[in-house]
């Protein structure tokens, strides 16, 4: 780990999640592609990962006894790229290269091209089991690294993440952290009334997991929460972070359209003021 | 007449003294290439602490179980659910170990395809995925459980390698190289017990086809159960006069495409064998390969645009159209179409040099 890095208060990280939304909508509007929504929604819960909770080193992306990260909801990965990029895996200039022709930045995340991603991700539900496949085998080799997931609640119809729910449980993979991502939103409408996943949380307590609720932008409550699965011993953590889809940006939040849709100039110009004014 | 030993290598001599009979195999040691996987994996696994495995509610069928057995720590059972084992696999193979994910090939490569491709192939992850089931051999399951399109759908993914053993004693050492191989590997076996053809003396190597008989009138180039009755089908060509090389394929991905050239500007015709579907797999890439470097008269053996159903082995084998005279059959309609094709100008001479062939339109 580089020696110069410092674990970020809740005060720092609220500052950076609001540089990692900004670096969101530049890359996407530069693009004119990609999906805002999702990876808004995500952003507080990513940034904490990355400046708090994750054992990486930027300089070392592929080191064994690294910590795994893994969004499973792969085309919120702007949001994982702005993370990886302002803790410096890579040059920030690369944002710009976004789903562009020989971009390290793919429209879904390439671990091969991408440094600092540890799995390929964008079918969604595979994520997670490649995540069951990290922590097994960090248990097999006596290592200590935690395996963290984030998963979409649309993502939660996918049935290979009850697949994953239940080798947790068998496997008693306490070094495995799932963390949905509640937008309540997926790419065609609500997930209440597209395809209704909740009960979410008795879902996951039935399948054997410890499960905490949060709300998914109150950064001190992300931390806690965060570092509490650190603490659950036997069985494998679930965070239900409940958050809102487009989150910080008005005229995204809450509306369906903006799961996979560029700004225009003007939208973008708006979106960036609002973020750089949030409290 | 007898059978003449000096053109057939690595065969067993067991299996050649009895090739000129009506029944060559009846009474010939058999053995279904899942239970060699499963004797070959403790073996690697006893020699490579990072090999795993991981199964999907088959183990006893392929006698995986005994791997985990051995290696308890090292056997991981998902249960029904193929989608997290190959996913899982995926990311096991992130942290250096060498998964060998074992299910049937209807599941491993239709139930889940999209962790096979996305998480295993587009990143190229080192997992090895062993199918047990492939092609129309689990005869009396039927339908359901008759993978006849896995090496179809295996070959068309990127970053793939597919191999499909005759036997078990080639299935052995294809599982061997599969563990040295670095990248994702596919594996076929059969469920229904198949002759042991070879000697231990079978050159295995990924991508390097192998000669087993020699022949100079025409070329069978054959893969999975179909090698053995492809050497039936050569004894009884014999009889008539034609002397047919057989090449087991068995590596259908990558394509050793000089032996395979190599064989079609000696012979000039060949013929396919495939138990699977016969869009797709070893036909279609030999006429690929063919139709762009030289295409000379082809047949293929395989399965018809169908779905099979249960029954004994040999029998549905047999009612789809893949043993021995359907391959006699098409080997005959080959050896017609090539003296129509060539006008009598090809020509083979007696040590076997190339000569190119000068198709009689040209």
């Amino acid at each position: 780990m580089s020696s110069d890095f410092k674990p970020m208060s809740v005060p720092e990280l609220k500052e950076m999640a609001k540089i990692i939304r900004t670096d969101i909508i530049e890359m996407i509007h530069e693009a004119q592609s990609g999906h805002p929504g999702g990876s808004l929604s995500a952003a507080d819960i990513v940034t904490a990962l990355y400046f708090r909770m994750l054992r990486v080193d930027p300089e070392n992306p592929g080191w064994p006894d690294r910590d795994r990260f893994i969004l499973s909801k792969g085309h919120a990965c702007p949001v994982w790229y702005a993370a990886l990029a302002e803790r410096g895996f890579f040059d920030k200039a690369h944002l710009r290269t976004l789903r562009k022709l020989g971009s390290i930045l793919q429209g879904h995340a390439d671990m091969k091209k991408t440094p600092g991603v540890d799995m390929t991700v964008g079918s969604l539900g595979q994520g997670i089991c490649a995540g069951v496949g990290m922590a097994l085998s960090g248990k097999l080799r006596g290592k200590d690294y935690h395996v963290w997931v984030v998963v979409g609640d649309g993502e939660c119809q996918e049935g290979s993440v009850w697949e994953a729910a239940m080798a947790g449980n068998k496997w008693h993979l306490d070094n495995l952290t799932v963390i949905v991502d509640k937008n309540g939103i997926q790419n065609d409408w609500f997930v209440a009334e597209e395809m209704p996943v909740d009960p979410l949380n008795d879902k996951w307590r039935a399948f054997g997991w410890h499960v905490l609720e949060i709300d998914g932008h109150d950064m001190a409550q992300i931390v806690e929460a965060l570092e509490t699965a650190l603490t659950i011993k036997g069985k494998p953590t679930c965070v239900i972070a409940h958050t809102v889809k487009g989150k910080g940006v008005s005229f995204m939040e809450n509306v369906p359209a903006w799961h996979g849709k560029a700004p225009t100039t003007e939208q973008a110009e708006i979106a960036l003021k609002e973020i750089k004014e949030a409290a | 007449m007898s059978v003449n030993p000096s053109v057939y290598h690595y065969v067993r001599p067991e299996i050649i003294e009895r090739l000129d009979r009506d029944d060559p195999f009846a009474d010939v040691e058999k053995q279904a290439t899942r239970y060699a996987y499963a004797e070959a994996i403790l073996e690697v696994g006893a020699a490579n602490p990072d090999v795993v495995v991981l199964d999907a509610d088959v183990s006893k069928s392929i006698k995986t179980n005994l791997f985990g057995e051995r290696f308890p720590e090292r056997w991981f059972n998902f249960g029904v659910a193929e989608q997290n084992m190959m996913a899982a696999a995926a990311g096991m193979a992130t942290t250096g170990l060498i998964p060998f994910a074992s299910t049937y090939a209807v599941f491993a490569t239709m139930r889940a395809l999209d962790q096979v491709r996305n998480s295993i192939h587009y990143p190229r992850l080192n997992v090895k995925i062993a199918a047990s089931h492939g092609g129309i051999t689990p005869g009396p399951d039927g339908a359901t459980h008759q993978g006849q399109e896995d090496l179809s759908i295996m070959r068309c993914i990127a970053n793939s390698t597919v191999i499909v053993p005759a036997d078990s004693v080639s299935c052995k050492k294809a599982i061997w190289a599969m563990a040295e191989y670095e990248g994702p590997a596919y594996i076929s076996f059969t469920r229904d017990p198949v002759p042991l053809l070879y000697t231990e003396d079978y050159p295995f190597e990924i991508g390097r086809a192998v000669v087993i008989r020699e022949g100079s009138d025409l070329t069978i180039v054959a893969l999975r159960d179909l090698v053995a009755f492809s050497l039936a089908a050569a004894e009884a060509l014999a009889k008539e006069g034609l002397s047919v090389r057989v090449i087991d394929c068995h590596t259908l991905k990558p394509l050793d495409e000089e032996t395979i050239l190599q064989a079609a500007r000696e012979t000039g015709a060949i013929v396919t064998a495939e138990n699977n579907v016969i869009f797709g797999g070893l036909g279609s890439a030999v006429a690929e390969l063919l139709v762009e470097h030289n295409p000379i008269p082809m047949e293929r053996v395989g399965v018809r645009d169908q779905f099979a159903e249960s029954g004994p082995y040999l029998e549905v084998i047999h009612k789809y159209g893949l043993d021995t005279p359907f391959i006699i059959e098409a080997a005959r309609k080959v050896w017609v179409r090539k003296q129509a094709f060539f006008g009598g100008k090809h020509a083979v001479s007696s040590d076997h040099r190339s000569v190119s062939p000068t198709p009689s339109g040209a």
